[in-house]
C-alpha cells in the first residue's frame, strides 16, 4: 500500500468532524456510509472517497468550511484520497502515477497515437481493401486495436481486484451489482438527494447542467462503442463488411453518439473551468480537461471523419480519429476514465453493507 | 448612498428571522437592505448552526410522520419552561408553524429525514438537508432574485428614536460610518451572548470562562441601543440557554459538534477529582440542557467526565477524540486531576453500584447506587474496564432571553404605545414568547413565524407611508 498518508489523515479528520455533525446525510450515500463507522480506517476511507461524485453540496452546506478553524472541505479531501486510490490500484501502477494529473503527457500520447496510424497507413496500407480499409487493411486494424482494447479490460480487472481487496468488501454478490448499475444508470447521486442538482459552477446554486453533461457524456460513449459492436458483429457474424450507409444501426448510433459525446464534453469543459478547483482533487485539473478533451476529440474527429469521408482528406481525418481513439483507449485505466469502473465498484461494494 | 436608493425597509441581521422578513417584505413590493454584521463567510448568525425546526401537523408533511397537534406542541413547551410562557403568542407561533413548512419549501429550503441518532424528533422537527447553513444560502439566493440588497460587515451601531418613531440608522462598513432612513425597519439581529463582558456583569465573573456556542457577531449593539432609549424589554439577562460541551472547543461558532452524549454513561467530576451532581439523572434531552448550568457552579467553570471501555461506544462521536489512558492514574494525569483524589472517587462510585444486568443504554433503567451522595440514579456501572477515556467540559451558551417585547404582529412598543415603524423577530424577541428553558427546534420556529409576520407588517407601513 502506498497511499499518501497524509490525505488519507486529512479525509480522516474530516470525516470525525461530519460523523459527530450529520447535517449533509441527505446529501449522498457517502453520509450514511460515514455514519455507521466510528473509527475510519484507510480502506474505509478510500470506499468513502470513490463513493462521493464531487457535487459539492456538502461544501456549501457546510458552517465549518475556511475562515473557520475546523476548515472542512470534504468534497476536497475525498477528492484527494480518490485520485491517490486511481493512482495507487492502477495497473501497471507507474502509468497511473504517470498520466492521472497530466494533461500534458495525455495530449502527447494523443499525438502518439496519431503517428503510430500515419506510420501503420503507410507501411501496411490497405491491401485491396474498400472505403476506410483502403488507408489501413481490416486486419491490420484488427491487429492495432485487439490488444489494445483488450490491455485496459485486463489492467481494470486487475485493478478493481485490488480496490475490492483494499476496502475489505468481503464475497461479491451479484445482486449487489444490479443494484450498483440500477443507481449509476440514473445517476441518483448526482441529483443532490433533493432532486435540485448538484453545486458546480455557480458556488451555492443547485443545478442539473453537471449532470446532464455528465450523462451526455455517458450515453453519447456507450452509443459510440454499441456503433463499434454492432459493425463488428455485421462484419464477422452477418458478413456484411463496412462501408455501412448513412441508415445503417452502426452509422445512427454512431452519429447520434458521437454528436452527444461532443455536445457533452465541450459543456463538461466549461462547466469545470466556472467551478472553484479548490473543491476538486489536489493538482489533478489539467488531467482531468485533457481527458475530457481527448474524449470529445474521439467524438469529434469521429463526426468529420463521416461528413468528409468521401473526399481527398479522408485518410488524413481516418489516421486522426483512429490515432485518438487509439490513444484514448490504452489510457483508460491511467485517465479520469477509470473513476467509472471504481465508482461502480463503490456503489457495488456500498450496496453489499 | 443617494436618495434614490434608499431603501423603503431595513432589516437588521442575516440570520432565518431577517431572511425570512426580508422576503417577504420583498414580495409585498417593498424595497429591501439587509444589513448583516457578519462577512459573507460566517452570515447567517446562530441560524447557520441549526439543523430543524419544530412544526405542528395534521398527518403526515414533508418529512414528518404522524401528526403533532397545536395543544401537545404547547404542552411541550409549558413542561420547559416551567410555565413562564405567553401563551397567545406561543398559540400563535405553533399554529402558524404548519404553513412554515410549505412556504420554506417554496423558498428554496430543503428537508431531510430526521437525521440518524435523532429518532426521537422525527415526528416533530422537521430537519433541513445540508442544515442551516444550507436554509440560509437558499434564502440569500431567494432574497437577491427578489432584488434585496444586502450588504456584508455592516455593523449597526445606532438608531435614532424620536417620539414614537424610528428617524435614521447608524452603520459602519469597512471603516466608514453610513446613515439611512428607511420608513421601516426589522430588528433581527439575535441576542448578546457574543459580548461575554455584558454576560459577566449579569453572570458575574464566571462567565468569562463560558464558551459560545454560535456566532461571535450577536454582541446585542442593537439590542442595548434600544432598551436605554426606553423600548420595552422582556425577559432577564441571568437567562440564558447554556449546555455542558468539550472543553476544548473554540471560544465561538463551535456549533453542534461540540456537544457530548456521554454524561449518563460517566461519573463527572470538578477540578479536585469530586462528583458534583446525579449523572444518572434524565435521558436527552433534559440532561443536556441542565449540566450547563452545574458546570458553571463548579471551580473554574470546568468538568471533567470519566469513562471506561465498555462505554465508549453507546453515545454519538463528537468533535475531539476523547483523551485515553491504561490506568486511572494516568488519565488523571493526562487531564490535570488529583490522581489519588480521582482513584478514591472512582472506588466509592464502583463500591456504591450494584446490580448491572438491568442496565439498559436508552431508557431509564433504575441501575442504580447505593448510599453515594450525590446518587447516581440510572445506568450506574462501575468504572473498571481499561482503557479509561476522559473528556473536559465547560459551558456553552446558545443564547440569551433578553429581548424586545413585541405582540402579535411583531411590532415593538415604547411605554404602552408602539414604536409605528420598528419591529423585531427571531431571537432578538424569543423571550415574549418563552422567559426560559427551551424546546428544541422552537428557535427557528419562533424566527420564522415572527420574521414573516415582521416583513408583512413593515412592508404595510412602508408602502402606505
Ligand atoms: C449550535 C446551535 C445549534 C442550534 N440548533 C437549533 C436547531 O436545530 N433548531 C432551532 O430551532 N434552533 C437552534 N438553535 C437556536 C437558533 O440558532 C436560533 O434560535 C435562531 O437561529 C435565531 O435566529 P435569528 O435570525 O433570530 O438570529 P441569528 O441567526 O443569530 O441572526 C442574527 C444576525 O444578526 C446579525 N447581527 C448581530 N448584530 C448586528 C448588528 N449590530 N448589525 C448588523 N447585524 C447584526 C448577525 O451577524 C446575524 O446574522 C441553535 C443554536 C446554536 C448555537
Ligand atoms: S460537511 Fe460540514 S455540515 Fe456537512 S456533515 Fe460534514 S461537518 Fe457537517
Ligand atoms: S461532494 Fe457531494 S457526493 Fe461528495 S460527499 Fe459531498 S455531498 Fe456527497
Amino acid at each position: 500500500m502506498q497511499m499518501q498518508t497524509d490525505l488519507l489523515q486529512e479525509a480522516r479528520r474530516q470525516a470525525e468532524i461530519c460523523n459527530a455533525c450529520r447535517y449533509c446525510e441527505g446529501y449522498c450515500s457517502v453520509f450514511p456510509a460515514l455514519h455507521a463507522e466510528r473509527a475510519f480506517g484507510d480502506g474505509d476511507l478510500t470506499q468513502l472517497a470513490n463513493l462521493c461524485h464531487n457535487c459539492r453540496g456538502c461544501y456549501y452546506a457546510c458552517q465549518y468550511t475556511a475562515p473557520h478553524e475546523f476548515d472542512l472541505n470534504l468534497p476536497q479531501a475525498l477528492a484527494n484520497v480518490r485520485q491517490d486510490s486511481w493512482e495507487d490500484l492502477a495497473f501497471p501502477r507507474v502509468a497511473g502515477k504517470a498520466f492521472q494529473k497530466n494533461g500534458v503527457l495525455i495530449a502527447v500520447a494523443a499525438v502518439i497515437g496519431f503517428a503510430l496510424l500515419f506510420w501503420a497507413a503507410r507501411m501496411l496500407g490497405s491491401q485491396g481493401g474498400e472505403g476506410f480499409y483502403a488507408v489501413l487493411s481490416h486486419n491490420a486494424m484488427v491487429a492495432i486495436f485487439l490488444p489494445a482494447f483488450v490491455f485496459p479490460l485486463v489492467s481494470i480487472g486487475i485493478s478493481l481486484r485490488r480496490y475490492w481487496r483494499r476496502v475489505e468488501a468481503g464475497p461479491f454478490r451479484v445482486a449487489q451489482l444490479v443494484k450498483a448499475v440500477r443507481q449509476a444508470a440514473d445517476m441518483r447521486n448526482l441529483k443532490g438527494g433533493h432532486g435540485d442538482g448538484c453545486n458546480f459552477e455557480d458556488e451555492d446554486r443547485f443545478s442539473h447542467a453537471r449532470r446532464m453533461a455528465h450523462q451526455a457524456v455517458m450515453y453519447g460513449f456507450l452509443l459510440c462503442f454499441a456503433a463499434t459492436s454492432v459493425a463488428t458483429v455485421m462484419h464477422y457474424a452477418l458478413n456484411m463488411p463496412a462501408p455501412y450507409g448513412l441508415l445503417s444501426a452502426p452509422k445512427l448510433l454512431g452519429l447520434s453518439g458521437g454528436v452527444l459525446l461532443v455536445l457533452g464534453c465541450t459543456e463538461m469543459i466549461r462547466l469545470k473551468l466556472r467551478s472553484d478547483r479548490t473543491l476538486g482533487a489536489r493538482g489533478a485539473f489539467g488531467g482531468e480537461i485533457a481527458f475530457v478533451g481527448l474524449l470529445g476529440f474521439v467524438g469529434l474527429s469521429g463526426l468529420v471523419l463521416y461528413a468528409l469521408g468521401q473526399t481527398a482528406l479522408m485518410p488524413l481525418l481516418l489516421a486522426v480519429h483512429l490515432g485518438a481513439v487509439l490513444a484514448f483507449f490504452l489510457l483508460m485505466p491511467f485517465t479520469k476514465m477509470a473513476h467509472g469502473f471504481y465508482r461502480l465498484a463503490a456503489l457495488t461494494v456500498n450496496a453489499g453493507k | 448612498m443617494t436618495l434614490s436608493d434608499t431603501p423603503d425597509l431595513v432589516v437588521i441581521g442575516g440570520g432565518n428571522a431577517a431572511l425570512c422578513a426580508a422576503i417577504t417584505a420583498a414580495e409585498a413590493g417593498a424595497r429591501v437592505l439587509i444589513l448583516e454584521a457578519a462577512p459573507k463567510p460566517y452570515r447567517g448568525g446562530n441560524s447557520r448552526h441549526t439543523r430543524n425546526f419544530r412544526c405542528m401537523h395534521h398527518g403526515p408533511l414533508g418529512p414528518l410522520t404522524d401528526s403533532y397537534t397545536e395543544e401537545e406542541y404547547l404542552a411541550d413547551l409549558l413542561k420547559v419552561t416551567g410555565g413562564k410562557t405567553h401563551e397567545g403568542l406561543a398559540r400563535l407561533a405553533i399554529r402558524s408553524s404548519e404553513e412554515c413548512l410549505p412556504w420554506m419549501e417554496q423558498h428554496g429550503v430543503r428537508f431531510q429525514p430526521s437525521l440518524s441518532g435523532t429518532l426521537s424528533l422525527a415526528r416533530t422537527n422537521a430537519f433541513f438537508l445540508g442544515g442551516g447553513k444550507g436554509l440560509v444560502n437558499a434564502y440569500y439566493r431567494t432574497a437577491e432574485r427578489l432584488g434585496v440588497r444586502v450588504a456584508y460587515e455592516a455593523s449597526v451601531t445606532h438608531l435614532e428614536l424620536n417620539d414614537d418613531r424610528i428617524d435614521f440608522i447608524d452603520y459602519t462598513q469597512n471603516g466608514e460610518t453610513h446613515r439611512v432612513a428607511p420608513k421601516s425597519v426589522v430588528v433581527a439581529s439575535g441576542g448578546f451572548q457574543a459580548d461575554t463582558d455584558w454576560l459577566a456583569r449579569a453572570w458575574g465573573p464566571a462567565a468569562k470562562n463560558f464558551l459560545i456556542r454560535g456566532t461571535p457577531y450577536n454582541r446585542g449593539v442593537v439590542l442595548a441601543d434600544l432598551l436605554d432609549q426606553g423600548v420595552e424589554q422582556v425577559g432577564d439577562p441571568t437567562q440564558c440557554h447554556a449546555v455542558a460541551i468539550d472543553g476544548r472547543a473554540p471560544k465561538f461558532d463551535g456549533g453542534i459538534v461540540t456537544r457530548l452524549d456521554c454524561v449518563p454513561f460517566s461519573i463527572v467530576v470538578n477540578k479536585n477529582a469530586e462528583r458534583f451532581y446525579d449523572e444518572g439523572e434524565d435521558v436527552w434531552p433534559k440532561r443536556y440542557a441542565i449540566w450547563g448550568r452545574l458546570v458553571a457552579a463548579q471551580p473554574d467553570q470546568v468538568g471533567y467526565v470519566i469513562i471506561d471501555a465498555k462505554s465508549l461506544n453507546l453515545f454519538m462521536p463528537s468533535v475531539f477524540p476523547p483523551i485515553k489512558a491504561d490506568t486511572l492514574e494516568e488519565l488523571a494525569e493526562k487531564m490535570d486531576l488529583p490522581a489519588e483524589a480521582l482513584a478514591k472517587t472512582v472506588a466509592e462510585f464502583n463500591a456504591a453500584c450494584g446490580d448491572t444486568s438491568g442496565f439498559h443504554p436508552t431508557e431509564l433503567d433504575g441501575v442504580a447506587t447505593t448510599g453515594l451522595t450525590p446518587p447516581k440514579t440510572n445506568w450506574a456501572r462501575p468504572i473498571t474496564e481499561p482503557p479509561f477515556y476522559g473528556y473536559s467540559l465547560r459551558t456553552g451558551v446558545t443564547f440569551t432571553y433578553l429581548g424586545l417585547k413585541v405582540d402579535e404582529r411583531a411590532q415593538c412598543a415604547i411605554g404602552n404605545r408602539p414604536v409605528s415603524n420598528l419591529w423585531a423577530a427571531g431571537e432578538t424577541m424569543a423571550g415574549s414568547i418563552l422567559g426560559q428553558g427551551y424546546l428544541a427546534g422552537f428557535g427557528m420556529t419562533i424566527g420564522t413565524v415572527f420574521g414573516r409576520i415582521a416583513g408583512k407588517e413593515a412592508a404595510a407601513h412602508a408602502n402606505a407611508n
